[in-house]
């Protein structure tokens, strides 16, 4: 077997059977001399800051050649206890902790513990300010997706398209600039609505980015999506089975791209999605390429849904298109102004900043689709101040622990664009 | 035929009958408690049933209760039945000195990692887990930080009274 191996060598791979190739696969890569006391695999230590990881974690790989015999996850370099944290903060105070979990597209986050208090305390939001929520989560999902995207082309050696549709995120934070005052990490809108009426600027930056986007995700998509070389670095790479998905707890697009029609937004509307016509792309490998392009339809999707809302929020008429927060004085603060001059106003205002108003006691769990899949919390409330216990369910941290069976076998290159097109960040994995 | 909480509940009392306690619908999701030693019986049952089909663990977390003496924490499963759409919640309770239970990963792989950060935070025992050890804490750490007797903010300080505000 030794000789036909070297003759293989020599040979082109196009020429060789499956049988061969196999035969070169089942040989060891690295040949130690008789008597030799070194192993015959390689220990690769990748991160835990390396600039292939994307963020802070450790791979221990083990590696036959270039291939993967196993690896071991090291995860927890960012932990920074926002479980723990959570407890002595007042409801209104936690989302500043949620902007930090992905914080490629923190509104999701926000919107996702506002409507998780709102549940727990039974508010019922106005129309316009579903719609504009819808607007911005549905931004955060394409700020979300195009960055995983372009950075798994960037992980590919094509540098062109992330540097390229970074300057339309730009758009997209620019929008959330002029609602809340922040770009990355925004503590956008409050419980019960926003904390300012969307201004004429907002609308006019929304227009011109429905007006240049779609434009731009073509180029995008055209030069990534039948280009045969990402093709070929991203088929068949990083693949898991529908059951196989399930069981290991994903959601969002990498449990879509394996073939499950599974959406949050679909299966428990909230923020009244339920009056928008969308459809969920699916994929059927569950590989990498199927990852992208189910982002990809997504972001077309969350372009449409946009369009909508915006509509939507042009059609209401008389109060309805004005109001911007919904009528619960006793978590929404009131008017600066009417602080200063108004009895009534100043108690809110005291009561709310100080966690003074009543709380009901109660178990909620409210999840929503975020960039990655389900983002839920739950939520234990012993009518006290701060809550009880607050728990994250991350989907980045369920679906990481899947990534040894992703890479088995494959290539230490194919890891990498697997680990990007997962959409792993370290700030969600580690809370 | 949609499955529905009140089905659910009739299955589970024809299957376990009054070892189930503590079943309440806060805000619509059916949730219910049985004895420890149940929860893997429990589970494969919500699994395996061809009507129930629980077969998607959502979420796997603990909470700990300093005041129930002899049922200090508490282990909550969310479980999805993707089919019909509908969720539930689950709790075991176990005595502090003595936290085992027994490990889900045989059924659910997303259990693995769920479990390590219940252990790491809890210290709550998994018997069986393939793999039982800290996750997002450093292995040299000696105590589980999200119980109770652990205060956020260091006691010592005299600088920060929060008596005024009812909060000692």
């Amino acid at each position: 077997m030794g000789s036909d191996f070297l003759k293989f060598l020599n040979c082109p791979l196009e020429k060789l059977s499956n049988y061969q190739i196999e035969l070169i696969m089942s040989e060891h890569h690295i040949k130690l001399p008789e008597g030799s006391i070194e192993k015959t695999t390689t220990t690769l230590n990748l991160g835990p800051t390396h600039p292939a990881t994307h963020g802070v974690m450790q791979n221990i790989l083990e590696l036959d050649g270039e291939r993967i015999v196993s690896t071991e996850q090291t995860i927890g370099y960012i932990h920074r206890a926002f479980e723990k944290l959570a407890e002595r903060r007042p409801l209104a105070q936690i989302t500043t902790l949620t902007d930090r979990l992905n914080y490629c597209s923190s509104p999701l986050n926000n919107m996702g513990w506002h409507l998780t208090c709102e549940k727990l305390l039974g508010v019922k939001t106005p129309k316009r300010v579903d719609y504009l929520r819808v607007i911005i989560m549905e931004l955060a999902r394409i700020s979300d997706h195009l960055i995983c995207n372009s950075i798994v082309g960037v992980d590919a050696g094509a540098y062109t398209g992330f540097l390229y549709v970074m300057q339309y995120r730009e758009l997209i934070y620019e929008i959330y600039e002029e609602v809340c005052g922040a770009r990355l990490t925004t503590n956008i809108g409050r419980i019960g609505g926003f904390e300012r009426n969307f201004n004429d600027i907002a609308f006019q930056k929304l227009e011109k980015f429905l007006r240049e986007y779609p434009k731009v995700l073509k180029e995008f998509e055209n030069l990534f999506q039948r280009n045969r070389i990402f093709m070929e670095r991203t088929m068949g790479t990083g693949a898991i089975s529908a059951e196989r998905a399930l069981n290991y707890g994903f959601t969002g697009p990498n449990l879509r791209a394996a073939g499950v029609d599974y959406d949050v937004r679909v299966h428990a509307p909230y923020s009244s999605y339920e009056d928008f016509q969308f459809n969920i792309p699916v994929g059927t490998t569950g590989d990498n390429y199927d990852r992208w392009l189910v982002r990809e339809k997504e972001m077309w999707e969350s372009l449409s849904i946009i369009e909508q809302a915006y509509r939507k929020v042009q059609d209401l008429k008389g109060a309805e298109a004005e109001v911007y927060h919904a009528d619960v004085p006793e978590y929404y603060l009131p008017p600066k102004a009417d602080v200063y001059t108004k009895m009534e106003a100043l108690i809110w205002h005291f009561k709310i900043i100080m966690g003074e108003t009543e709380i009901p006691a109660g178990e909620v769990y409210n999840s929503i689709e975020a960039g990655n899949g389900e983002l839920g919390f739950y939520l234990i409330s012993d009518g006290g101040r701060t809550p009880y216990r607050l728990h994250f369910r991350r989907p980045c941290f369920v679906y990481y622990q899947a990534y040894e069976e992703l890479i088995k076998g494959s290539m230490l290159s194919d890891a990498i664009m697997t680990m990007s097109s997962l959409n792993l960040i370290a700030g969600e994995l580690d809370a | 035929m949609a499955l529905t909480n009140e089905t659910i509940k009739a299955r589970l009392t024809e299957k376990f009958g009054d070892q189930l306690s503590h079943v309440e619908e806060p805000y619509g999701m059916l949730t219910f408690e049985a004895p420890k030693e149940l929860n893997l019986k429990v589970l494969n049952f919500l699994y395996d049933d061809e009507e129930l089909k629980f077969r998607f663990l959502t979420d796997l977390t603990a909470v700990h209760y300093p005041d129930k003496k002899g049922r200090e924490l508490a282990v909550v499963y969310h479980l999805h039945n993707m089919t019909d759409n509908i969720r539930i919640r689950f709790k075991v309770f176990t005595d502090i000195s003595q936290p085992d239970i027994y490990t889900a990963t045989g059924l659910f792989s997303a259990a693995n990692w769920m479990e390590r950060e219940t252990y790491d935070f809890f210290g709550i025992n998994f018997v069986g887990h393939p793999n039982l050890k800290r996750i997002l804490n450093v292995e040299e750490m000696d105590y589980f930080p999200l119980r109770k007797e652990f205060p956020l903010e260091d006691q010592t300080r005299i600088d920060k009274d929060d008596e005024m505000f009812g909060r000692g």
